[in-house]
């Protein structure tokens, strides 16, 4: 399959107090078209910073981003990033929300937006604020809204952390429905080992900071994945040795 | 009930005030001191010859277009100046130099350039209001959360579409916020400004009872006029805090 993102050597570091911070470094890696690649990694270590290149919101020092063979330099719609704190307009209705990227006439906007909002299991939702909706309800929204302008890349950083752990659970079941009707290519950041072997076609583990890879693992078994399976467990323990944790201690879920 | 029970400690202090009020100025014998009711019937005297309608049509009308000015004024140059750091650059210290300036002083400017009619209060109501909202609308731009920025430019709307949708909405449960501060200065001001001069108007009304008579009935009746008014008016402005284009930053 083609390559749709090209990382290559990309390098950052802020200036602090105490002089230059390098965060990231040297980092280069491909995604291909329609892959689902997870990035995990010690908190800290610059994961959202990478990320934050990699859709546009931060200049790289060193490096480029290569989309579709075109560098660079901005966001644009066609790769959406879904942060931790998520974004959706307090301000609006969840259907004034999922309007905001559409271009186009009110009337055909409105039944588009309604239709990503029943894709996502927020039918009969569409009037509410998002004050009126639980975390689970929020990401949703979120998630259609970036998904009802038709992206080619989301970028996703640390999507479900804020969710407790079964309604985390619930919607990475829900992204894999959704993904599966609707090939994207994905950049996923978590700290959640089970979130990354759950969803991704490949796991790339970064060092702590300034990051470079690791560690690469493919993650060939077919969905619907059983996580108490073997060779889950296995991968499982191979990445958290890599981050660090010992083998010893770790139980089996 | 609740609302029995809220309303009946605030209910219970003014009720004591009165009669401590009542008790003083029987037992010193003032003359000049009126009792609660002398007031209440001072009160009824001017309801009756009307001019007390017509003295706080007179602030409400002064307070309106003074603080109306401002809020013309503020928002769109605190929208301004939120967004464009050269422009608050530029600005910011210049008001905030004239901010501290008490309206009082402005008040032998007012006179030398707009007379002793309307206009000297209404300038005075604009001087003082402005400011604050200023400041607020300003700090408001300032304080919209970078994801929603982000999210606006991620979708790489139109500057209309991120204007109208995302920055507006955001900042205006801080321009209510400069609003509400901004005609609370404003009623205070409007007294002060027509104790000076004039014909009409609540401050008018104060200091003509006690030169033509030692009315101290009407000057306290006119003080509760006051202090009741700015309650309505602050009630007025909370009201729109409930609005449906601000609640979202009121709800929890």
């Amino acid at each position: 399959m083609r390559t749709k993102i090209e990382v290559r050597s990309l390098t950052k570091s802020f200036e602090s107090d105490k002089g230059r911070l390098p965060v990231v470094e040297e980092v280069s890696f491909s995604v291909r078209d329609g892959e689902f690649v997870a990035i995990v990694g010690p908190s800290g270590c610059g994961k959202t910073t990478l990320m934050n290149m990699m859709a546009g919101f931060v200049r790289p020092d060193a490096g480029a981003v290569i989309i579709d063979g075109t560098p660079r330099s901005k966001p644009d719609s066609k790769g959406i990033l879904i942060s931790q704190q998520g974004s959706v307009f307090p301000w609006l209705t969840v259907r004034e929300n999922l309007m905001f990227g559409l271009n186009g006439h009110a009337q055909a906007n409105s039944s588009i937006a309604d239709e990503y909002a029943e894709m996502v299991g927020l039918k009969g939702f569409e009037e509410s604020y998002p004050y009126e909706l639980s975390g689970g309800m929020l990401k949703r929204a979120e998630l259609a809204r970036a998904l009802v302008v038709k992206p080619e890349i989301l970028y996703m950083d640390e999507p479900f952390s804020a969710l407790d752990a079964l309604m985390s659970l619930r919607m990475r079941n829900e992204l894999l429905r959704i993904l599966a009707k609707e090939r994207h290519t994905v950049m996923l950041i978590t700290h959640d080992v089970e979130e990354a072997i759950h969803l991704a076609d490949r796991i790339l583990v970064l060092s702590p900071r300034p990051t470079r890879i690791q560690a690469t693992f493919d993650v060939t078994f077919p969905h619907p994945r059983r996580l108490s399976s073997r060779e889950a467990q296995e991968l499982r323990v191979a990445i958290l040795r890599e981050l660090g944790v010992d083998h010893e201690g770790l139980a089996p879920i | 009930m609740h609302r029995i029970k809220d309303t009946w400690p605030p209910l219970a202090v003014i009720a004591a005030l009165i009669v401590t009020w009542w008790v003083a100025v029987i037992t010193t014998r003032s003359m000049i001191f009126p009792t609660p009711w002398g007031v209440v019937s001072g009160v009824l005297e001017l309801l009756k010859d009307g001019t007390l309608w017509r003295h706080i049509g007179a602030s409400l009308m002064r307070v309106g277009t003074g603080f109306g000015l401002a809020v013309c004024v503020a928002v769109p140059l605190g929208l301004w100046m939120g967004w464009v750091r050269r422009a608050y650059e530029t600005l910011n210290p210049v008001f905030q130099i004239l901010r501290p300036i008490s309206p009082i002083a402005w008040i032998p400017i007012a006179i030398l350039w707009f007379g002793v009619g309307d206009a000297s209060p209404i300038y005075l109501i604009f001087i003082s209001s402005v400011f604050p909202m200023i400041v607020q609308t300003t700090a408001g731009v300032h304080t919209i959360e970078k994801r929603f920025l982000r999210a606006a430019e991620n979708f790489g709307v139109s500057r209309r579409t991120r204007f109208k949708q995302v920055v507006i909405p955001a900042v205006l449960p801080q321009v209510l916020v400069g609003m509400r501060i901004g005609l609370g200065v404003a009623w205070l001001v409007v007294v002060a400004a027509e104790m000076i001069a004039l014909r009409s108007g609540l401050g008018y009304m104060i200091m003509d009872s006690r030169n033509a008579g030692n009315r101290y009935d009407l000057v306290i009746a006119g003080m509760i006029i006051i202090g009741l008014i700015g309650l309505f008016l602050d009630g007025l402005m909370r009201m729109l805090e409930r609005a449906k284009w601000v609640r979202w930053r009121y709800a929890h």
